[in-house]
């Protein structure tokens, strides 16, 4: 709970006394407080430098260090102080936090040290405030990944840290993805890359023209259809060679599916795919012209470069997410094209032997001259014309130059965001869930109380002691003010899974809806406030007769609430014609710690003899139940008829 | 947004008019003052904080009556003087005033009668502070009949508003309401 919250638990208790006229129960006692010994100053010495505070400060956050009895460890009783050997400066801001009930975090302090003290005082990091909170998460972000790279490095170096028992195929992928880890590997690596600079290079040459050896016929033709032959072994060579690695990675890729859909191995396929049509292919003249098209295809070889080269990746991973800003730098200059074109053509339109023959023979001239190329393959020869095509290539200066340094900074920008948004919604979700969960831990832990049958005004004994965990002095009477409110509303808290299944009991009109207006019925001023609710005995009756499925998951709910069952009095109405049990459990002796342990509600023989017995599936449960048992021996003998039967699951 | 400070009396003049002990107003105070450093709490901080005690339903309603409980003047902001008698009288006043103090939460038009409208709002105020997941399962007209129940008890000339008189006199006549009001002393 938050801090200042325990400075007016005492407010909201009084106030409490606005619920006595309406309550129907008589009200729970209120927990014995140790007399508090007012308000006093303690010392802390930390490192030799003294902090003083109240202790009521420290007390604002029990289950922290300071705020709980934990402290008395470092109590040093000759000098009545207590002694943390840790740093000084670190401790003013934990302190600082019980003072202000905000956790700020040190600019000039190491995030790391800052982090050791925060889990020895016990105070998670979540509570560090919302003004030092993204410095903070920036600053442990960048800390972690430092470590993280460094661990990566270390494990990338080293090889023989396969585990032992790994498959071929296993040791193939991990010589592709790494190749420093043996020597095989990195052979293959330089191989690879050697054969695809060849192919390239081949591809290039291909196309030169070469004088033939003989001068006669002085004609040029390129070096591909003079050297054929070569040509041909050297790309199949290649192709062999890349077919052969692309085999190979498909055959060690853990998953293969992913895999055929990576974007290094559709380079790949394209790749090596013109040279297998191009062999199946015969050599007719119509599909030649196809087949040339395809050995363009070819190129795409060199992307194969980017297994190589870590600088490539990065560069398409950046333009595949720049993408939006390049989508609106076309966007824009397409539509500046287009006014320019059609402005251009139409002053155009009345010259002869004009280039401007169309619009779309305008686009050429405009983007030539916007990107201020100029050609001169396409010049305006009237004055409007010229007027225009000198308004267009001044813009064109400031549409082209404008964007560009923005797409930079704005990917380097976004790239950045995109990180710390990501993160920030992924924490986002965590904080929430973790709310939520110390939400729901205060009204477990309210419920919690309530199973360990504290409630039950017992005498105390060892056995509180053993059942009950210890709870602070704000924790017993924060439960206190909500027993109040139950008796008072004659309702009880209880949680989702419970009230799921009694609003189904209800629907099947069960009994439920009497019991709740039993406490309407006017029996009389005396008698009405003690019977009040005398069927939250009952409360649990119908279930467990139901079918296995829902008892084996309902029980385990209600056998958790079972605890705190008062003794009933006699059951007012013997309606209870289904044979529903009578599951008041008439123990007399102050174990309620049945939590974990599945027991059908025995039925007490004193009360209702003639109910039948719960038909509860046997079997099983066995090892909870009995240690349950056991401890409930353990205190005043308990009469826990012989009828106890153990649930299975 | 101006910073309303407001300062309290001086310590012996609340120690006179309350039942607390110097000691006892300092400590309150501090707790006070470490909350709302402008000296008041508006209506907002004030649910906002008595919510924080019961998580499982809506304390709003409630802790809006509440807060015109204790807002006696009705400035709309609680100042620390209100908060300390209101204190004194719920943990250290007689059995009078705090029924008394109760009456006056109840009656919400402070016209000093009870009648059915106000006591339905309270009472749903307070089965809103249980929540969604109770058990017995909440019906529509719980609430309702919980009133019911407290006019038959209350009400004595039937006339369908409970006066001061009736309401003390009703309150004396039950023990269990005069038990639970010694349940508080020992709160501070």
């Amino acid at each position: 709970m938050a801090a200042g919250v325990a400075t007016w638990l005492p407010f909201a208790r009084a106030a409490a006394v606005g619920w006595l006229p309406l309550a129907q129960q008589p009200l729970p006692p209120a927990p014995g407080v140790k007399a508090s010994r007012g308000d006093e100053v303690l010392v802390v010495n930390v490192s030799g430098r003294r902090f003083e505070t109240w202790k009521n400060t420290l007390d604002r956050y029990p289950d922290t260090l300071l705020g709980s009895s934990e402290k008395e460890f470092f109590y040093d009783a000759d000098s009545g102080e207590y002694f943390f050997d840790r740093d000084p400066d670190m401790f003013r801001h934990v302190l600082n936090f019980y003072r202000t009930g905000r956790l700020h975090c040190p600019r000039q302090e190491c995030i790391q040290a800052f982090d050791e003290e925060l889990a020895f005082y016990g105070l998670v990091p979540e509570l560090v405030g919302d003004c030092c909170l993204e410095e903070y998460r920036d600053r442990k972000k960048e800390n972690a990944e430092r470590l993280a790279e460094d661990e990566e490095a270390e494990q990338a170096g080293d090889g023989p840290t396969l585990p032992a028992g790994s498959s071929l195929r296993q040791r193939l992928w991990r010589a592709f993805e790494n190749p420093h880890t043996s020597t095989a590997a990195l052979v293959f690596y330089y191989v690879t890359g050697f054969f695809i600079a060849v192919s390239v290079i081949a591809n290039v040459v291909e196309t030169i023209p070469c004088r033939g050896p003989t001068r006669q016929p002085p004609r040029e033709q390129p070096c591909g259809d003079r050297f054929p032959l070569a040509f041909f072994c050297m790309d199949t060579a290649c192709v062999l060679i890349f077919t052969g690695e692309y085999l190979l990675r498909l055959f060690a890729a853990p998953s293969r599916c992913r895999f055929l859909r990576s974007v290094m191995s559709l380079i790949d396929v394209v790749a090596i795919l013109p040279y297998y049509i191009g062999l199946f292919m015969p050599k007719n003249e119509d599909v030649s012209g196809a087949f040339v098209t395809l050995r363009v295809f070819r190129v795409f070889r060199i992307f194969k470069f980017s297994r190589h080269s870590q600088g490539l990746r990065i560069l398409g991973y950046t333009l595949k997410s720049c993408a939006s800003e390049l989508g609106f730098l076309l966007f824009s200059l397409t539509m500046a094209i287009i006014i320019f074109a059609t402005v251009m053509f139409y002053a155009e339109k009345g010259t002869n032997k004009t280039n401007f023959t169309s619009i779309p023979a305008a686009f050429w001239y405009t983007i030539v001259t916007m990107t201020t190329l100029g050609y001169g393959d396409m010049v305006p020869s009237t004055i409007a014309g010229k007027i225009f095509g000198s308004i267009c290539s001044l813009s064109g200066v400031l549409v082209i130059a404008l964007p560009v340094p923005v797409i930079v900074s704005n990917f380097s920008r976004i790239y950045h965001q995109n990180q710390r948004a990501d993160k920030r919604r992924a924490q986002q979700k965590v904080r929430l869930a973790r709310i939520r969960l110390a939400k729901s831990g205060t009204t477990n832990a309210f419920l919690q109380y309530k199973q360990n049958g504290s409630l039950e005004d017992s005498g105390g004994g060892e056995e509180q002691a053993l059942c009950v965990r210890n709870r602070s002095a704000f924790e017993q009477q924060h439960h206190h003010l909500l027993h109040c409110l139950e008796k008072t509303t004659c309702h009880e808290f209880t949680d989702e899974l419970t009230f799921s299944e009694a609003l189904g009991a209800v629907s099947l009109g069960s009994r439920t809806s009497r019991s709740t207006s039993v406490c309407s019925q006017p029996v009389g001023a005396g008698s009405l406030l003690s019977s009040c609710c005398p069927r939250r005995a009952k409360r649990r009756a119908i279930r467990l007769a139901n079918s296995t499925a829902s008892v084996s998951r309902g029980s385990m709910q209600e056998l958790d609430t079972l605890a705190g069952l008062r003794r009933s009095p006699a059951p007012q109405s013997r309606s209870s014609l289904n044979a529903k049990p009578h599951d008041s459990l008439d123990l007399t002796c102050d174990s309620r710690d049945f939590v974990a342990a599945i027991i059908s509600i025995p039925t007490p023989p004193a009360n209702t003899p003639d109910e039948s017995q719960p038909s509860s599936p046997g079997g099983g449960g066995g090892g909870g139940a009995s240690s349950t048992l056991r401890n409930s021996s353990l205190g005043t003998p308990c009469l826990l008829p012989e009828t106890v039967k153990i649930s299975s699951l | 947004m101006t910073m309303v400070c407001h300062r309290p009396e001086g310590l012996e003049q609340l120690e006179a008019q309350t039942n607390f002990t110097k000691r006892e107003l300092q400590v309150l105070y501090r707790g006070f003052k470490n909350e709302c450093p402008s000296g008041v709490v508006n209506e907002e901080t004030f649910k906002q904080i008595y919510a924080q005690f019961f998580p499982h339903g809506d304390a709003s309603m409630y802790a809006h009556y509440l807060f015109h409980a204790f807002d006696t003047t009705q400035t709309g902001s609680v100042k620390f003087e209100d908060f300390v008698t209101a204190l004194s009288i719920l943990l250290r006043g007689t059995v009078h005033e705090k029924l008394r103090w109760t009456f006056n939460l109840y009656d919400i038009n402070k016209d000093g009668y009870i009648n059915k409208e106000e006591m339905m709002d309270i009472v749903k105020a307070i089965y809103d502070m249980m929540g969604k997941y109770t058990y017995p399962v909440l019906k529509e007209d719980t609430p309702r009949q919980h009133v019911d129940i407290f006019f038959q008890k209350m009400d004595k000339n039937k006339d369908g508003i409970v006066t001061l008189d009736e309401f003390l006199e009703s309150c004396q006549e039950d023990d269990n309401i005069m038990r639970s009001l010694q349940l508080f002393q020992n709160v501070m």
